[in-house]
């Protein structure tokens, strides 16, 4: 697992997204994908925000993706890196970057999932340089 | 509905405070709409409709109408974060058009500086009930590092810099040393500003805005009962809103909703930008202004870098007169909320009101913008384009 050094507010998993934190328990990164328009969207819903449809499902994601903005917040203590990474299956996710050097990273860098654990929840899916 | 010629604003107050130790919210409120009632000639039994958001203490507008005593027959306390006052100035108008109310009184108050609040460099937590919460609050998204990777985005795409963005607070500042009230009064350089301690990349300090207390009102009558009333017209002429998001993980944040809300407004009022003679634009941070100036058409996507460089933007001397109070920049950003003092500097260019140092000669038209919420996730546009009577 990745390390950091601030405390990471632990996401509380509801009925609708139990599933996406168990199987981030288990180091899975997974997309919520519509078999009726076919397309992921994040964060995940049972009701498709494309086209409306509750026909969704989970899918595995590679865990790999881009960057596709990021920014260092440097008046934090240690200074952390906010960024959104567009995922190989299609969305752009808010994470982290972590295990970097901060002043090497770039927008359209490939990335890989880096699991960081949270302050007393499940991990949550930040990023690191690949 | 089209709102045009439907409405007039009447009147419009700006508190002076800039740090409320010793004053209420729900006084703050009731001061600033005290303030705009006595500016339009009218009196508060005058008030039928009421217009506030979520700054507003306790029950929002049913609190506040029962702390200043207004018998309403229309209330709307739609909340867009800190463009709801330009939303509220629209509904009013549309109120009025539909017969809801004849005189719309709009208020905003906060005092998070006296509060201690850590505005731009904390996260915030909309509570847990939020959808986008727990995958969004673990990465410690704060106002200034959303804005931050909307300027990244658009630094990547087009080229943009930070001394481009550093313009936008130098004319900012230009315009902010005429006004007493203002917490910035000194000029700055496109130096001073990319010299200035780097908060989050690429925003440096004074990329960002002040924190400030205080509020504003804006009182927005009928027609009939503007002409009776012995303060210059200001016309509604368009108006537009609109909401822009994550889009399900189709992330863009080249773009806001002024995309929409801007053509929406102009459409209404059937004029275009380069028919606008002075604009107020929310100016949260320098990369806001930038980027709602393309999505308003006032230049073309990717090219505000250049648009609002050489001061562009000063009064005198620019092509676009903004922010001719000093703006969130400079001034002050009561509540954390901009979209009031926007539509208020407005109207005071269309009265001949603006410090004469910084007023716009023939301001006969003049446009209104706020943004609510956030660039780098969620947020609500809203336009409006006033029209000197």
């Amino acid at each position: 697992m990745a390390e950091s050094a601030r405390k990471i507010f632990a996401p509380t998993p509801t009925p609708e997204t139990q599933a996406f934190w168990d199987a981030a328990a288990k180091g899975q990164l997974l997309v919520k994908r519509c078999t009726a328009c076919g397309r992921a969207h994040h964060y995940p819903r049972p009701i498709c925000p494309f086209c409306g449809s509750d026909r969704t499902e989970w899918k595995d994601a590679t865990g790999m993706g881009v960057i596709y903005s990021f920014s260092v917040m440097r008046r934090s203590s240690p200074p952390y890196v906010i960024a959104y990474v567009t995922l190989d299956e299609g969305p752009t996710i808010m994470t982290g970057l972590v295990n970097c050097d901060l002043d090497a990273l770039r927008i359209g860098q490939p990335v890989r999932v880096a699991w960081t654990p949270t302050d007393g929840g499940p991990p949550v899916p930040m990023f690191t340089p690949r | 509905m089209s709102i045009r010629d439907r409405a007039c604003i009447v009147g419009v107050f700006e508190h002076p405070t800039r740090k409320a130790d010793g004053i209420s919210l729900a006084q703050l409120h009731a001061e600033v709409a005290r303030g705009a009632l006595a500016d339009a000639g009218l009196t508060k039994d005058d008030v039928d409709g009421y217009f506030c958001a979520g700054d507003a203490p306790g029950l929002g507008g049913l609190s506040m109408a029962d702390y200043m005593g207004l018998r309403l027959r229309h209330i709307d306390t739609t909340e867009t974060g800190g463009s709801s006052y330009v939303v509220h100035v629209a509904h009013a108008a549309e109120a009025i058009a539909a017969g809801r109310c004849d005189v719309a009184l709009v208020t905003l108050a906060g005092r998070p500086r006296a509060e201690g609040m850590a505005t731009g460099t904390a996260p915030r937590n909309y509570g847990a009930a939020a959808p986008d919460v727990a995958f969004e609050a673990p990465f410690a998204p704060t106002v200034v590092n959303q804005y931050a990777m909307a300027a990244m985005r658009h630094m990547h795409e087009f080229g943009t810099t930070s001394e481009q963005l550093a313009w936008i607070k130098v004319a900012a500042s230009h315009h902010a040393q005429h006004n007493p009230h203002a917490m910035l009064r000194e000029v700055v350089t496109v130096a001073d500003v990319v010299g200035s301690p780097m908060i989050s990349d690429p925003l440096h300090r004074l990329d960002c805005c002040v924190i400030s207390d205080g509020g504003g009102a804006v009182i927005v009558a009928r027609p009939e009962i503007a002409k009776r009333l012995e303060r210059p017209i200001v016309k509604l002429r368009g108006a537009g809103e609109a909401v822009k998001h994550q889009m399900g993980g189709q992330v863009d944040l080249t773009y806001t909703g002024a995309r929409w809300s801007g053509p929406a407004a102009f459409e209404m009022a059937k004029v275009t930008p380069a028919d606008i003679k002075y604009a107020s634009i929310y100016d949260s941070f320098t990369i806001t202004v930038l980027i709602t100036l393309e999505d308003l058409g006032f230049c073309k996507k990717g090219e505000g870098g250049r648009f609002v460089s050489d001061g562009n933007l000063i009064a005198g001397t620019g092509r676009l007169p903004f922010n001719t109070d000093g703006g969130g920049l400079c001034n002050n950003h009561p509540a954390n909320r901009g979209g009031m003092t926007k539509v208020i500097e407005a109207v005071r260019q269309l009265r001949g009101e603006a410090h004469p140092a910084v007023q716009v000669k023939n301001c006969d038209l003049a446009l209104a913008h706020g943004t609510g919420g956030s660039l780098g996730t969620r947020h609500a546009s809203a336009t409006v384009i006033l029209e000197r009577g």
